[in-house]
């Protein structure tokens, strides 16, 4: 199965979705104005990987900005891992934010709230 | 006669502007003014925090008017086109305030009206149980954004959205908003 590397641009993260090691990364900022364009691809890999997932995932959330647009497909990507974890395979999921600022903090709270994944706040010094 | 945009933009010319548009939003207008604001934004040596903040209020507020704003009407002394909207982020005293103005169909102003009305009546902890119900629950609307971005925008300021419908002529009245960022 294919890795997909996608660089960062002004509206989008970079990607890495890593079928040889069980590595998802987003990181950087995601707020374009139509994120169901952007993320489709990424949740179609997501579905291919499910049906032979290694038996860690880990997946790296580090993210500057995303809007709201982004947050509900950053949700369906959380959505198709947490099937993997219910089929018994091990999925963590690590989600970055920076120390002052209690809103990505609070967004990952919103996450884990929503979703049944082992989930790991990482505070970054500035 | 209908509504006086000028005068209206004219007035909200207060405090240090640093940024004014009044146009089409396109996505590449917005990829415009988000990299002219972060310069500006980091020129002024903010607070990381303070710095996020505006920079994410703004995405949301841009891309509102992105997403919702109605075609002007033909009798508005604006630019016809179908993506007509104005925004400005200015620097007042302490805070910081976003402005954004468009037309809207007459018979859409109560929804409006009652869905920023309900949003500014729910505490920190309410729009936070709304927040995660919406995002959990709902599948993404058309336009990607799920009926989130106004929540965001409360949520993140912790103030309330001020708003003004001017009357235009019987078919639209012109939304103007301020969003302020302390």
């Amino acid at each position: 199965m294919e890795t997909i590397i996608r660089e960062g641009s002004p509206k989008t993260p970079y990607v890495r979705l890593d079928s040889e090691k069980g590595l998802i990364e987003i990181k950087g900022r995601s707020i374009p104005e139509n994120s169901v364009e952007f993320y489709k691809p990424l949740i179609d890999w997501l579905d291919k990987y499910g049906s032979t997932p290694l038996d860690n995932t880990s997946v790296n959330v580090q993210l500057e900005y995303f809007n709201t647009s982004s947050s509900k497909c950053i949700l369906d990507i959380f959505k198709k891992l947490e099937l993997l974890y219910k089929k018994g395979s091990k999925v963590h999921i690590n989600w970055y934010y920076e120390e002052d600022d209690e809103d990505m903090f609070e967004a990952g709270e919103d996450y884990q709230s929503i979703i049944n994944i082992p989930f790991t706040m990482i505070e970054l010094e500035e | 006669m209908g509504f006086d945009i000028e005068k209206w933009y004219t007035q909200k010319m207060q405090g240090e502007v640093l940024l004014r548009y009044m146009g089409e939003i396109s996505s590449e207008k917005i990829t415009e003014a988000l990299g002219e604001i972060e310069l500006s934004l980091n020129l002024k040596n903010e607070k990381n925090k303070v710095r996020k903040k505006v920079y994410n209020v703004f995405v949301e507020s841009i891309q509102n008017l992105f997403h919702h704003v109605d075609i002007p009407p033909a009798t508005a002394k604006v630019q016809n086109i179908p993506r007509f909207g104005v925004i400005i982020l200015a620097r007042d005293r302490s805070f910081y305030r976003i402005s954004t103005g468009n037309f809207v169909q007459a018979e859409r102003v109560q929804i409006l009206r009652d869905r920023i009305d309900q949003v500014n009546s729910l505490s920190d902890e309410e729009l936070r149980t709304v927040y995660r119900d919406i995002l959990g629950n709902e599948g993404a609307s058309l336009k990607g954004g799920g009926g989130l971005g106004i929540l965001d925008i409360v949520r993140k300021t912790g103030n309330k959205l001020e708003y003004a419908m001017y009357p235009h002529d019987e078919d639209f009245v012109f939304f103007a908003m301020d969003v302020y960022i302390s």
